[in-house]
């Protein structure tokens, strides 16, 4: 077991009036896949927001560590340079800025925070096109605006084309399984498992016990309101499916 | 915090190209009179003509009064507070001869503008006329271009050595009666550029021109002049810059293009002078009369701009689509930061038979810049089966700028169309946000969103210049949100 990558300690987050996350605890070390379940409306993608520093929550109790760095002190782009990426649950549209232009601004800034030269035109290239290659996706997405008239599954896909192009040291993926057909999934999981290494981390955040078919978590977390009610290996998911939420939930409360 | 407080207190202000070159210069005292315009023609050894016509626009001027339609602010200006005329001392009497002639430190402003004046820098393929101040310094690629029987040369030249060709044109766009700014530029202009491209050529590079204000308390009136004969095609690039100045400084620009049977006419502006600063001080007055005639069948015109600079713009880009089945386009991104305001559009006079006019125009208001677009489609009688496609979008970046779009249609037929859309909207928290996720901090988010929103003006500009734009937008947007 490697270090932990990222510590949540007893965060409790909101919006004004009304607390979301109350009371959550997690560790993921690099080299695992944690997946992340719960109902709807239970702050799964606010504690994935909250990690990325959106402004619309504030933390009230509790800090979130990443690499042993508190990230309260990071604003969002500086968290994406220390390495942390969100795939999000909706991903935006941003008209007229081709993904290509998108991409070589993004591993652009990065690079400039991390103090590393910036790549040129050629390396940059490249860089794109093995990215491509490695989650299976089409390279000429890059020539179309970012998520512009993208049907549903193909803006999931850019979100993990996106991902593979920044590599990351810890993934959060906001039900990047919703929306997928089965083929895609299949590609989609494929890609995630091809960026598995030892040094980077994954908190995968999904309503189905099929992704995790694919991609096979070392520990499953259940999420019922603002609280992880119970964390366990990989059958934790399969009796989710087979029981639902409520019963999984008494058994963790006995 | 918002986004919105943050994006302000980002950037100091920086216009890069606010360094003065000092050089000898010949300038005139303040002042219009008919003795202004007698110093001018002297200076430059104009033809009597010349000498009148410029005479009948100074008398006509003193009959104008300065319009006030335009949704700007701006106090009076002192028309007789103003030098009419500024030239670097040149070495040699006559003026350089060659490259190696210049000036250095001309040379060095240029240098630092990023011109290529040098020819072997010129290896982009932009043949440069380069007006510093009243005068234009240099010519290069002239030898290659006259081979082809092209002619570019600074318009004083032209009056000098094709002086018929230039007798036909000037003015025959934009007579020296059309409007206070155009009449007075017809009295005083200095100097500017002159392009004519035989029948059937195509101009193998891009023709360019830049302008840079040097001087104090001169203004800037350029005469530029392009005729594209029958079958020719050109595709021409102003930029501007101006060093940075209190006081504000006036600019009033005429260009003419005439593109005649079969002919294509491009011509793309980068505008970039000094737009004061933050507290709205300084910056140039920018009023410029531009106007293309589509003289023949099946001619075509296109006006591409990128207006980041000037502390006011006054600029109206138009088409008079005269030959049958004759093309007039607008592209058009105009910003307005601090306390810069832009009254600017086009006008399409459609009087053709199937003729066609599309204008695309992107305005983006931040601080407390004020952005209006002003456009008139007129489709007259004649011009059956003629259309219009008008696409106005605005962009605001804070709550204390402002946006306004002024469309004047016109159709006097029943089977022309015109068809107007317009947009305005606000960067989106989330797209900011999603921008941040990926590693982009607030500037370089702005900046990226305000790129893709000008995507469909920028494409129309030549390779090298887009990428150009594209900085200079960047530049431009520094404290914009607010
Ligand atoms: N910005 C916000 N403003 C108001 N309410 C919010 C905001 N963000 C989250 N909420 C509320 O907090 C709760 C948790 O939302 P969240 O999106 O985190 O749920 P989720 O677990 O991701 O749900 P789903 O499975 O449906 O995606 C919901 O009741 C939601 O309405
Ligand atoms: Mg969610």
């Amino acid at each position: 077991m490697g270090e932990p990558l990222l510590q949540i300690e007893d965060l409790h987050a909101g919006i004004p009036g009304r607390e979301i996350l109350r009371g959550v605890n997690l560790t993921l070390p690099a080299g695992q896949v944690h997946a992340l379940m719960g109902p709807n409306g239970s702050g799964k993608s606010t504690l994935a927001q909250v990690l990325a520093g959106r402004e619309d929550y504030t933390i009230t109790q509790g800090r979130i560590l990443f690499a042993g760095q508190d990230l309260a002190a990071l604003k969002p782009h500086e968290r994406a340079a220390a390495g942390l990426f969100l795939a999000f649950q909706y991903p935006v549209e941003i008209p007229g800025v081709t993904g290509m232009q998108f991409l070589r601004a993004a591993v652009n800034a990065v690079r400039k925070q991390r103090g590393e030269p910036e790549l040129d035109p050629v390396a940059m290239l490249k860089r794109l096109r093995e990215a491509a290659k490695l989650v299976d996706c089409n390279p000429d997405t890059l020539k179309r605006p970012v998520n512009e008239g993208f049907s549903g599954g193909e803006k999931k896909r850019n979100e993990v084309f996106q991902l593979a192009a920044l590599a990351p040291r810890l993934a959060v993926l906001d039900e990047t399984d919703s929306g997928l057909d089965i083929d895609a999934l299949q590609v989609v999981a494929k890609g995630v498992n091809a960026l598995r290494r030892p040094d980077r981390a994954f908190l995968v955040i999904t309503h189905y016990q099929r992704l995790l078919n694919y991609i096979v978590p070392d520990v499953v977390h259940v999420l019922v309101e603002g609280r992880i009610v119970k964390s366990g290996d990989r059958t934790l998911a399969l009796d989710l499916e087979r029981e639902g939420y409520a019963a999984v939930e008494e058994k963790a409360a006995v | 915090m918002t986004t919105t407080d943050t994006i302000q207190d980002l950037v100091p202000d920086k216009y890069k190209y606010g360094f003065v070159t000092a050089i000898d210069a010949d300038t005139a005292p303040p002042g219009l009179n008919e003795a202004t315009i007698h110093l001018i023609s002297d200076r430059k050894q104009e033809p009597d003509w010349l000498r009148q016509w410029r005479l009948k626009a100074l008398k006509h001027w003193l009959t104008m009064k300065p319009p006030h339609w335009a949704f700007l602010r701006y106090p009076e200006i002192d028309y007789q507070a103003i030098s009419y005329y500024s030239a670097p001392k040149p070495a040699r009497k006559d003026g350089p001869q060659s490259l190696d002639e210049i000036d250095p430190q001309i040379r060095q402003t240029y240098e630092k503008l990023g011109i290529p004046l040098e020819e072997q820098k010129a290896l982009a393929g932009v043949a440069v006329d380069a007006v510093f101040d009243s005068v234009s310094v240099a010519t290069t690629f002239k030898k290659k271009l006259a081979e082809l029987g092209i002619i570019f040369c600074p318009i004083s030249e032209a009056v000098r050595d094709h002086p018929d060709l230039v007798r036909q044109y000037l003015g025959s766009v934009v007579p020296y009666t059309d409007n206070f700014y155009a009449t007075l530029n017809s009295a005083v202009f200095s100097d500017g550029s002159f392009a004519y491209i035989p029948k059937g050529v195509r101009c193998p590079m891009e023709l360019s021109t830049y302008f840079r204000i040097n001087a104090q308390r001169t203004g800037q009136f350029e005469r530029t002049l392009i005729v594209a004969d029958e079958g020719a095609y050109v595709s021409y690039l102003e930029g501007c810059t101006a060093p940075m100045r209190d006081e504000n400084q006036l600019h009033a620009a005429v260009v003419e293009l005439v593109a005649l049977k079969d002919a294509t006419i491009k011509y793309s502006t980068i505008q970039n002078w000094y737009p004061g600063d933050a507290q709205g001080k300084g910056g140039i007055y920018n009023f410029v009369t531009k106007r293309g005639a589509c003289r023949g069948a099946r001619a075509h015109i296109s006006w591409t701009q990128v207006e980041t600079g000037s502390a006011i713009t006054w600029k109206y880009p138009s088409c008079i689509l005269q030959g049958d089945d004759s093309v007039g386009e607008f592209y058009s991104v105009a910003m307005t930061n601090h306390h810069q305001q832009a009254d600017t559009g086009t006008k399409m006079i459609h009087i053709g038979q199937r003729t066609r006019s599309t204008i695309v125009s992107k305005g983006i208001s931040g601080g407390h810049g004020q952005n209006s677009y002003r456009g008139l489609v007129k489709i007259l009688p004649g011009a059956r089966h003629s259309r219009n496609y008008t696409q106005c979008d605005s962009l605001l970046l804070g709550d204390q700028c402002g946006a306004h779009t002024f469309p004047y249609i016109e159709v006097r037929n029943s089977s022309s169309r015109a068809e107007h859309e317009a947009s305005t909207s606000k960067i989106a928290e989330d797209q900011l946000f999603y921008c941040h996720q990926r590693g982009l901090d607030e500037e370089n988010a702005v900046a990226l969103i305000v790129n893709g929103f000008c995507r469909e003006v920028f494409k129309e500009l030549p390779m090298e210049f887009a990428v150009e734009a594209n900085k200079l937008l960047a530049i431009s947007l520094e404290g914009s949100v607010g």
